[in-house]
């Protein structure tokens, strides 16, 4: 009976029509993001046979390699990472969880050209470490550029995607499965193993997703920890051969790549549902006591902390004493401060505006139709802010000079690069509503927007939260697009690090590295704050 | 329910109190550049919009010194000159730029490739070098930049110095050298080298520094910062890095050894400027380029900056070698920007990038 229902179920699923309201508004935002591709194209038809001859010629294998390469590892280890702190920070007894489960959430404010320079300076080959070191007889350390360098500075500064999601869900699994299956006589490992984790799946699943796109279209970690990726291989087309044809062609070769990523995950993810059908017991799970593990588990938070937090701030506190010992002269404009939190606060709206259609699409619809339109969302999430920029200064600038170079230009284009932060927490919330609430809603009478407005966005709030939180901290980091299509004289945080470190006045750029990590804690504050254990069991 | 007030009121206050504190980019957001609104001084001569691939740190006060000497405003958007190069190129007549300001011939020679720079009028072009100038005209330098082996004076004594930058090569500096393959000022030197010496002799040159197992590092900045840590013996970058990072850093044990004459390893680059043809305020656009090739600007390079006047007469503040004995190898820089693709091929074969 129970296998019946879900078959008739699913084939529901599959054929159901997407109304014309959701399937326009869709519409638009894939319009949106194919701005991308479609520039691509335009520029890679201009290809003569040299440029497909340096793509071909060039080591378009070796880069494929080393791209997925780096992205495998380091969305392997960030998951295994974020799983296990979001475990500790929700279900564990800890000492001071919820201090740890903010501090959890924190790497995720430095942008990856900050922390791979914060860790090239803490642990290079004569970098912080080797001075203090050096009483000890230790000359040099091992030069961590290339791979490690490369690995350690992604998976430190991205595990926090893996660990909100997986904390989120974490919160939403009904404790009494896992109680199941342990008065069933299974161990506690078991349980977590056969019942929690199968029902993180789809969380999981959307944060790695979100881990390994952002290795694809990272240009600041591998380019100062000098590793060479496709998005490597791109900036140095545009940036030293002035050529945008072998630049379209590999940033189309990258897009194929993201695709089979996407792909890749989408069967990962399988058709499983994750919502209950039963009312459920409400209740909140109750922490788990650590026992003799709790110093195990105290090492390995101190250590993730300590190397993705700890270091990379401290590195930035040394820099700014230091230049004030040497007298740097600090300017800083507030101006900054309010430009980041404005932009970045639209870019969020928009953003998660924009992936709601999405989201239903993929969460309700699974067929071919629902695969798209989640597909869709990655296109722009997996190219170098540059290529995404560039896209729309080609689009705009001739043809409508009103937008070109104003805020609403910088927000769409954060849309196109930030979209799958705000669709994947969207997708995972609508999964665990059972639609036959809706249905129910619907027999009851209710118009389909009644249902959507007092069953479907009541629901969402709270991803729709997340995703905001999400996209509004990527964007306060996003530099490339900003700068391009900023209007004249408009500042953020991010824009003023780069004005110092790109001149190499490191201790100068210091500051507004700092106040950007300050400035972003307040919507992860908000965030994560409500991780770990609200209720505290009560 | 009950948590979701404060939630709200944070993301709230987050998005609009500071965003209050920002009153100059939000009321400046909703025009479009180079907006009609007429600020007092412009009466004198409007507005221009400069792309500035130069560093904000180094010349903002030389856009200030141009307001303040002409009352024209000067809307300037810094980047990165190769990014800002792309930019143009993407926007084509379509652009609101009036002027380019670029760190490098290379950036400057792909805008002028593209037929989007208009004619300089002789008059300035005369005033710099013939070795710093665009030989259609199209762009002038405004400042040169030298390559130099920047050297741990701790760690190489002054007899070990190369005359050429083929002597690097030598097994004596096996491990003791560092370099920055992705900068743009270290491929245009491996272009120039292309040019005098030949693609043979280039990729010889790079399989002998493979050879030698030289370190890497992003930029000039990190080769120069590893050369006073001792990371390294010594490096190749661009001449001011030694300056720059010791008014940062303090005093370090680093010198400048400058290479013989005519050897590649002596090439000089040059910041420039150049109209583009769709400026909008042509007049304006024109008042730039002499401020920055005439007396106030070249007086900034010498004195407020630690590279070269390109116009003769200009003595620099510090000591540097005078730029009558920095002579680069016999090349046109408006040519180099041809040889860019082939210097990438080279350093991606032997495996530098």
């Amino acid at each position: 009976m129970g296998i019946r229902a879900t078959a008739t179920e699913a084939t529901a699923r599959r054929h159901r029509r997407v109304p014309a309201g959701l399937a326009a508004s869709a519409g638009v935002v894939v319009a949106l993001v194919a701005v991308a591709p479609v520039y691509l194209l335009v520029r890679a038809s201009e290809a003569t046979s040299s440029s497909w001859d340096l793509i071909l010629r060039g080591r378009t294998i070796a880069l494929t390699v080393n791209t997925l390469g780096l992205a495998g590892a380091v969305t392997a280890a960030a998951t295994a990472l974020g799983v296990t702190a979001a475990w500790i920070a929700v279900r564990s007894d800890i000492p001071a969880r919820r201090v740890w489960a903010t501090a959890f959430a924190l790497p995720l404010v430095f942008p990856s050209y900050v922390g791979a320079f914060a860790l090239l300076a803490a642990l290079g080959p004569r970098g912080l470490l080797q001075g203090w070191l050096e009483p000890l007889g230790v000359d040099r350390l091992p030069d961590i550029g290339g791979f490690p360098g490369a690995f350690l500075a992604l998976t430190l500064f991205t595990y926090p995607y893996v660990y909100l999601v997986a904390a989120s869900a974490l919160r939403g699994v009904d404790p009494t499965w896992d109680e199941a299956a342990r008065t069933l006589g299974r161990s506690r490992w078991y349980a977590f193993r056969t019942v929690t984790l199968p029902l993180l799946r789809p969380a999981l699943a959307g944060g790695s997703l979100l881990v390994a796109l952002y290795v694809l279209h990272d240009f600041g970690a591998v380019s100062l920890m000098r590793f060479q990726t496709f998005t490597q291989a791109i900036f140095l087309q545009y940036k030293a051969a002035f050529d945008r044809t072998p630049a379209a062609i590999l940033s189309l070769l990258l897009v194929a790549l993201a695709i089979v990523v996407v792909a890749f995950e989408q069967r990962a993810r399988g058709r499983a549902r994750y919502h209950r059908t039963g009312a459920g017991s409400g209740r909140a799970p109750g922490p788990v006591r650590l026992g003799r593990w709790r110093w195990p588990a105290l090492v390995f938070s101190g250590v993730v902390v300590g190397v993705a937090l700890v270091l990379p701030a401290g590195v930035l506190l040394y820099l700014l004493v230091q230049g004030l010992a040497e007298g740097v002269p600090f300017n800083l404009t507030v101006g900054a401060i309010g430009g980041s939190a404005f932009v970045s606060s639209l870019g969020a709206v928009g953003t998660v505006a924009a992936a709601v259609p999405l989201a239903i699409l993929s969460a309700r619809h699974s067929g071919s139709v629902g695969r798209a339109a989640e597909g869709a969302a990655y296109v722009g999430y997996a190219l170098p802010g540059l290529v995404v920029a560039l896209a729309f200064v080609f689009l705009t600038a001739g043809t409508v000079p009103w937008l070109y170079q104003s805020l609403p230009l910088v927000v769409l284009a954060y849309v196109v690069l930030f979209l799958p932060q705000a669709v994947e927490p969207l997708r995972s919330g609508l999964l665990q509503v059972n639609p036959r609430i809706e249905e129910a809603g619907r027999t009851l009478g209710r118009t389909r927007g009644q249902v959507v407005r007092r069953i479907v966005l009541p629901a969402l709030a709270r991803p729709a939260l997340a995703g905001a939180a999400l996209v509004c901290l990527t964007a306060m980091k996003e530099l490339p697009a900003t700068i391009l299509l900023r209007p004249t004289g408009f500042e953020t945080l991010a824009t003023r690090v780069w004005t110092s470190a790109s001149a190499g006045l490191y201790s100068r750029a210091a500051v507004p590295a700092l106040l950007l990590i300050a400035v972003a804690s307040l919507p992860l504050w908000a965030l994560a704050g409500r991780l770990g254990a609200p209720e505290d069991g009560r | 329910m009950r948590r979701r007030v404060p939630l709200v009121a944070t993301l709230l206050l987050f998005s609009l109190v500071l965003a209050a504190c920002s009153d100059d980019p939000t009321t400046d957001a909703t025009g479009s550049p180079g907006s009609d609104e007429t600020p007092s001084p412009a009466e004198a001569g409007g507005t221009i919009t400069i792309y500035s691939g130069r560093d904000e740190e180094f010349v903002g006060t030389l856009f200030d010194d141009f307001t303040a000497a002409t009352g024209i405003e000067a809307d300037v958007r810094y980047g990165d000159s190769a990014e800002l190069a792309a930019q143009i190129l993407e926007e084509g007549d379509g652009s609101p730029a009036d002027v380019f300001f670029a760190q490098d011939a290379g950036s400057l020679g792909a805008i002028a490739e593209a037929g989007l720079f208009a004619e300089l009028p002789q008059e300035v072009l005369d005033r710099v070098e013939p070795r710093f100038r665009s030989d259609d005209g199209l762009w002038v330098g405004t400042s040169g930049r030298g390559r130099v082996l920047v050297y741990n004076v701790d760690a190489v004594s002054e007899d070990e110095l190369p005359g050429s930058i083929f002597d690097l090569t030598d097994p004596s500096w096996k491990g003791r050298i560092g370099l920055p393959p992705t900068n743009s000022s270290f491929q245009a030197q491996v272009a120039a080298m292309i040019e005098t010496e030949g693609a043979d002799a280039t990729r010889e040159w790079l399989e002998g520094i493979m050879a030698n197992e030289p370190v890497f590092y992003e930029d000039n900045g990190a080769t120069t910062r590893a050369v006073g840590a001792g990371e390294i013996d010594a490096g190749l970058v661009n001449h001011y890095y030694k300056y720059e990072v010791e008014a940062e850093d303090g005093e370090l044990p680093i010198a400048n050894h400058y290479f013989s004459p005519g050897d590649p390893g002596s090439f000089i680059n040059t910041a420039g400027v150049g109209i583009l043809a769709s400026a909008p305020n042509a007049d304006g656009a024109q008042a730039f380029v002499d401020h920055l090739t005439g007396e106030p600007g070249q007086t900034f390079v010498a004195e407020d900056s630690w590279e070269y006047p390109v116009a003769p007469g200009y003595e620099p503040s510090v000591d540097i070698i005078p730029l009558e004995d920095f002579q680069g190898p016999d090349i046109d820089l408006s040519a180099l920007g041809a040889r860019l693709p082939e210097a990438l091929q080279l350093l991606a074969e032997v495996g530098m990038i």
